[in-house]
């Protein structure tokens, strides 16, 4: 009963029962990413077909790779092997593989036009893939998978991790972690310092201080409820795509966990420093933007952010939507462990705690 | 017997760029006392209180506050004053009951002190309303039970009643007076309606411009001004031909064409029934009579020509 009556209780649920009792924040926060996965997911799939090129360099060399090439696919006018896969929910899978020179595929690589390079050396095959590219590890995973069934053959690979339903390469694989990366981001942004400047500009915030409240709590209840509500968001969202799309974490949880609340520590300490001056919405609005716009086009939501120029990729990988959504896909659909997202989870819990104390010493109680 | 000093502030200056919203002033509450502070809009009244209550630093002068200053003791002084602020949006979708108890979670009051202050500020029956359904009096009403939940030894209200019918006013008042009589409560209040300041204060500041103009008692304060009292009358019949104008007391000025009379008296107790004398001695009888007393706007405007509902520029 104590507990009910501190004062970082009741900052809490006041910020519940506020979140509960607006019903277009249930709709917005758990509703409308669903549909959004939903949507996206099946404009994506559907009729439509995926594909995915594979440059192969030194294709005349005898070896499983080009047994399989030859018995299992058919050429296109421009002179590339296609292989396809129908799968009856996600649509057609169409990989492409064409036979290039060493040099014309590096560039094809390097250019984002082929996600894979096969150096095809007789009994050494070497891939050649952009280690931060989750997809181009995907399509080596999956070309080891799908040789090696038709020839007993695991040269590649040896792995059977991944199995024909191509799970993890599907456009859906690729959405829903970012989309909630993403909605951590929104939710924070707008759940966050928009209320907060709501609360400055209605006294709300001042009148709050001139109690003997301690004032790190007005913000830490506040942090607690949105992240609650963020990891419930999250929650429903994983759980409509592995109920309707049949994604499940392929990685380990407590590194999603782990990924997840370093996400959320960044996400509100950006939101604490975006609102620790103003007073004026309309202001708010504008930084809020200004925050979310560049992230929402750079750091690869909706489509890879593989394409931009590639000076501009270190920059755009270390936002920390990027760092979010990548290390949300490398564990949801690449099975990375703790370990391989432990760099990320740092970078972002450093850039939520520096924005959160530069926020405080900065913030504006009246 | 001394009252003791709850506030001492001297020498108080804060600027706004070019604006001088206080400008040189020394102010002080002792226990028990209700002080207002009235005046135009932009007077300085919110700024001086903003100071007080530690939410505004002075550009110069120093604020105690039973001897403390509110920027080393702040959860200590926090803990004895009890503020209003002149608007303050309480969250929307949160009930009356819920608002109270996460202010008073903030004192570490118990649940009985929550029924309480619902019960003294008169909003049993909006427990479960959410504030945003409150009317403008009893979002008022809120707020002042939110400042009463630690049972403050001083209560700063900022135009606790500004923009409310009368009806809402007088229900705030009455929770005030109530509050000087059983609590001992002192009171810092302001506002730029002279009524509520005379209702309610022993003492009143009269502000402008950032500075104090005039302070005291309502008497006191017209008495030190020279305001005068106004006698407006009529007699029947016409006025006799030979009626001298200035009698032993008050002067009369007399309208001939209508037989009404006005006369300015500076101590009434004297003038009146000199006045009344003179109109028996000279068989003139009193069709109709109207005394009108001084006001504070009337003082007001004595001392800076404008009227306390003007703004300031």
């Amino acid at each position: 009963m104590m507990i009910k009556r501190s004062e970082l209780w009741q900052l809490i649920i006041i910020h519940f029962k506020e979140l509960l009792r607006e019903p277009g924040v249930l709709f917005w926060g758990i509703g409308f990413p669903i549909l959004m996965a939903w949507g996206l997911g099946i404009a994506f799939a559907g009729e439509k077909e995926t594909k995915k090129d594979i440059a192969i360099v030194n294709f005349g060399e005898e070896n499983n790779l080009s047994r399989f090439l030859r018995e299992h696919t058919e050429m296109d006018a421009d002179g590339r092997y296609l292989f396809t896969i129908n799968d009856p929910v996600f649509g057609k899978n169409i990989f492409r593989f064409a036979p290039l020179d060493s040099l014309d595929a590096t560039l094809g690589v390097k250019r984002g036009i082929y996600q894979l390079m096969i150096d095809n050396q007789g009994d050494s095959t070497v891939f050649y893939l952009d280690p931060a590219n989750p997809e181009a590890r995907l399509l080596q995973l999956q070309l080891a998978t799908l040789i090696g069934e038709r020839h007993e053959d695991d040269t590649f690979s040896g792995a059977n991790t991944i199995t024909l339903e191509v799970k993890g390469t599907r456009y859906i694989d690729f959405l829903v972690p970012g989309l909630i990366a993403m909605n951590i981001m929104m939710a924070c942004m707008w759940g966050m310092s928009w209320t907060i400047i709501e609360r400055r500009k209605g006294n709300m915030l001042r009148r709050m201080i001139v109690t003997p409240v301690r004032r790190q709590n007005i913000l830490l209840g506040l942090m607690t409820a949105r992240v609650t509500m963020n990891f419930v968001e999250a929650a429903l969202l994983m759980l409509f795509a592995w109920i309707y799309f049949d994604i499940d974490i392929q990685g380990s949880v407590p590194a999603l966990i782990m990924v997840f609340m370093a996400g959320n520590i960044a996400f509100t300490g950006i939101a604490i420093i975006t609102s620790s001056r103003t007073s004026n919405t309309e202001v708010g609005n504008g930084i809020i933007n200004f925050v979310n716009m560049p992230m929402m086009i750079l750091s690869g939501i909706f489509f890879s952010y593989q394409n931009f120029p590639e000076w501009s990729i270190p920059f755009i990988q270390n936002l920390p939507l990027t760092l979010l959504a990548d290390s949300m896909r490398s564990i949801i659909n690449e099975g990375a462990g703790v370990a391989a997202v432990l760099d990320k989870t740092i970078i972002m819990s450093l850039i939520g705690f520096a924005t959160f104390g530069i926020g405080l010493r900065m913030f504006k109680w009246y | 017997m001394d009252k003791e000093l709850l506030i001492s502030a001297k020498g108080l200056h804060k600027n706004f760029k070019k604006v001088k919203a206080v400008d040189g002033v020394d102010f002080t509450l002792v226990a028990g006392e209700y002080v207002a502070l009235l005046g135009p809009n932009g007077a300085g009244k919110t700024t001086l209180v903003e100071m007080i209550e530690g939410i505004r630093t002075p550009d110069r002068g120093e604020i105690l506050v039973r001897g403390l200053s509110i920027k080393d003791d702040r959860s200590e002084l926090y803990a004895r004053l009890g503020i209003s602020f002149q608007e303050t949006r309480f969250l929307e979708k949160i009930t009356t009951l819920e608002t109270v108890r996460l202010f008073a979670s903030f004192y570490s009051q118990p649940e009985e002190r929550i029924e309480e202050v619902i019960h003294l500020v008169g909003l049993e029956e909006k427990r479960d309303a959410y504030t945003k359904n409150l009317s403008g009096g009893q979002r008022q009403r809120l707020a002042l039970g939110i400042a009463l939940l630690n049972d403050p030894e001083i209560l700063i209200l900022d135009e606790p009643t500004t923009g409310l019918d009368p009806a809402a006013r007088r229900e705030i008042w009455d929770i005030l007076m109530k509050l000087r009589k059983e609590r001992g409560t002192s009171l810092i209040l302001t506002t730029h309606y002279m009524e509520e300041a005379t209702h309610l204060c022993d003492r009143i500041i009269i502000m402008d411009k950032g500075r104090f103009l005039a302070e005291g008692s309502l008497g006191s304060l017209l008495t030190q001004m020279k305001m005068a009292d106004v006698a407006h009358f009529a007699v029947a019949g016409p006025l006799p031909d030979d009626l001298p104008q200035r009698p032993a007391g008050p002067a009369i000025e007399w309208d001939r064409a209508t037989g009404r009379g006005r006369c300015e008296m500076h101590n009434v107790s004297v003038e009146l029934p000199a006045l009344f004398a003179f109109l028996e001695k000279h068989g003139l009888r009193l069709s109709d009579f109207e005394h009108i007393r001084p006001t504070l706007d009337d003082l007001f405007l004595a001392m800076t020509g404008r009227r306390l509902t003007e703004e300031t520029e």
